[in-house]
């Protein structure tokens, strides 16, 4: 059996630019919401947003491909960059035939495409720029970073909601378990800070109500909590196949040994417990891990009531009596909920657990909740040897994805 | 050579800076393979004579544009039809 390493590491998010910054401030517990500055906020009731600060995409793009990309591809473009460098591949002809991207997406290049059709719209431009289409199309991402890095093996975006850079990551660790690539650049990216997009959330009454003070909106598993946090940026893995990154020496930051993947069958929006449950338990029979091995798990969390006291039935259903023993936190308390990155930014969180031993906290934690009774690590980072752990995607759509990493 | 007039200047103009090339090396006779201007460029030039000029190119008509005469007859009939000044 071919088993897969993560041997690249690369993060944008709104605690900053690169895994340095993110590690930084997850490991602070420092809050990256605040108040929106990257789009028009006239029509928002909620402006508030984990925005990534000061991102120039000029500083990765040259000024022909600034034309061609929309922010969330430029934040893919930057993540896969500095996952690529860590990683100090070289490649011949023959391996980059062996070699693909897989990079996730919950909306694509949603705030090019805001601004097309307000100027269709509102105003009344005559016409669209030529460029529209492969700006906002899902696959931009994976197709600039193909050409980027000249990469000819199996190539595709996955989007499932917020499970997208999960999927992304654990199919592209299937296709090189399955002898099918040697090699993936895997993750996800979105950047849905626009108007007719934060808009759309607000309609669904999922959005935290900003507040005086915007850092402690999102506030996963605590019972004054009150909606999720839109955030923005990529993460992107170099995937490896085991044998390939010992005998070039690569760094190995962990193992990815399991991938779980299920659909709830039943609701577009409202979670389900059995679904989650038996993706947690794929990921950890394909990782031959027991549950009692598991340490940490890095929590969907969203923050909305539904999902944290589901999540917290989810993790006692699958892991009994162990459940009081994991450490548990949601990290979009301080990334806020980056759609079709989240998946990969929470692994990053996770690979910090395995490599730093400290163990990101769960921030704005108050007031437990009878229904959210687990240890959710609030607060304050933890200083704790984890050589197991899970991230846990559960999308809209009923869709489920989780990883589950090992000190390698 | 000859001086060129305003639109063709513009159309130069645009050129160069599409392609990030010295004004001088384009001349009305350059074509666009040439000139290095693939599809997507292609595209781009186009909507930004469309853009510069206040005028639609019809699609018949961008399909014949291959060089930078082509260009600025193609300019010259649209205005003509319909009148309005060209702005810099």
């Amino acid at each position: 059996m071919r088993r897969v390493v993560i041997t690249g590491l690369g993060g944008v998010s709104a605690l900053g630019i690169g895994v340095p910054a993110l590690w930084e401030g997850l490991a602070a517990g420092r809050s990256g919401v605040r108040r929106v500055t990257v789009c028009d906020t006239a029509m928002l009731t909620n402006p508030i947003a984990a925005e990534v600060p000061s991102f120039d995409q000029a500083a990765y793009l040259s000024s022909d491909q600034l034309l061609l990309f929309d922010r969330y591809s430029a934040f893919a473009m930057a993540a896969a960059g500095e996952a690529w460098a860590e990683a100090g591949l070289e490649l011949t002809d023959e391996e980059r035939e062996r070699a693909g991207v897989l990079i996730g997406t919950g909306m694509g290049g949603v705030t090019r495409q805001d601004d097309a059709y307000r100027d269709l719209y509102d105003r009344k431009s005559p016409r669209s720029h030529p460029f529209t289409i492969p700006r906002i199309m899902y696959n931009a991402a994976a197709s600039h970073i193909s050409m980027k890095y000249r990469l000819g093996g199996a190539t595709l975006c996955i989007s499932t909601a917020c499970a997208s850079a999960s999927h992304a990551i654990g199919e592209a660790a299937e296709l090189i378990r399955s002898d099918r690539a040697d090699v993936m650049i895997a993750g996800g990216a979105d950047a849905p800070v626009a108007p007719g997009v934060v808009k759309a959330w607000e309609a669904m009454r999922v959005l935290a109500p900003c507040g005086d003070d915007p850092a402690a909106a999102c506030r996963p598993f605590s019972a004054d909590r009150q909606g999720l946090v839109l955030g923005e940026g990529a993460g992107v893995v170099i995937l490896e196949e085991w044998e390939r990154a010992v005998r070039r020496g690569a760094v190995i930051h962990a193992e990815l040994a399991g991938y779980g993947a299920t659909a709830d069958a039943s609701h577009i929006t409202a979670p389900g417990v059995d679904a989650p449950a038996r993706a947690i338990r794929q990921a950890l029979v394909q990782a031959g891990l027991a549950p009692e091995q598991v340490e940490y798990v890095n929590a969907h969390g969203t923050a909305t009531r539904l999902n944290d006291a589901t999540e917290t039935t989810i993790l006692k259903r699958v892991f009994g009596d162990h459940a009081r023993n994991l450490a548990i936190s949601s990290t979009k308390s301080m990334h806020g909920h980056m759609m079709g990155a989240s998946g990969a930014i929470e692994l990053l969180a996770a690979v910090m657990a395995i490599e730093r031993g400290i163990v990101p906290p769960t921030i704005n934690y108050r007031q437990p909740d009878p229904e959210c009774d687990l240890d959710y690590v609030p607060n304050q980072a933890r200083e704790m040897k984890v050589d197991v752990a899970i991230s846990n995607s559960f999308a809209f759509g009923g869709l489920n994805a989780v990883l589950a990493i090992r000190r390698a | 050579m000859t001086e060129l007039d305003p639109l063709e200047k513009k159309v130069v103009e645009l050129i160069a800076q599409k392609k990030h090339i010295p004004e001088e090396s384009i001349t009305l006779d350059s074509t666009f393979l040439e000139l290095g201007i693939d599809s997507l460029d292609g595209m781009d030039l186009l909507f930004n004579f469309e853009e510069s000029f206040k005028l639609t190119i019809p699609d018949e008509v961008a399909q014949q544009m291959k060089s930078v005469r082509q260009v600025t007859d193609a300019l010259r009939a649209s205005l003509a039809s319909a009148p309005q000044a060209p702005t810099t």
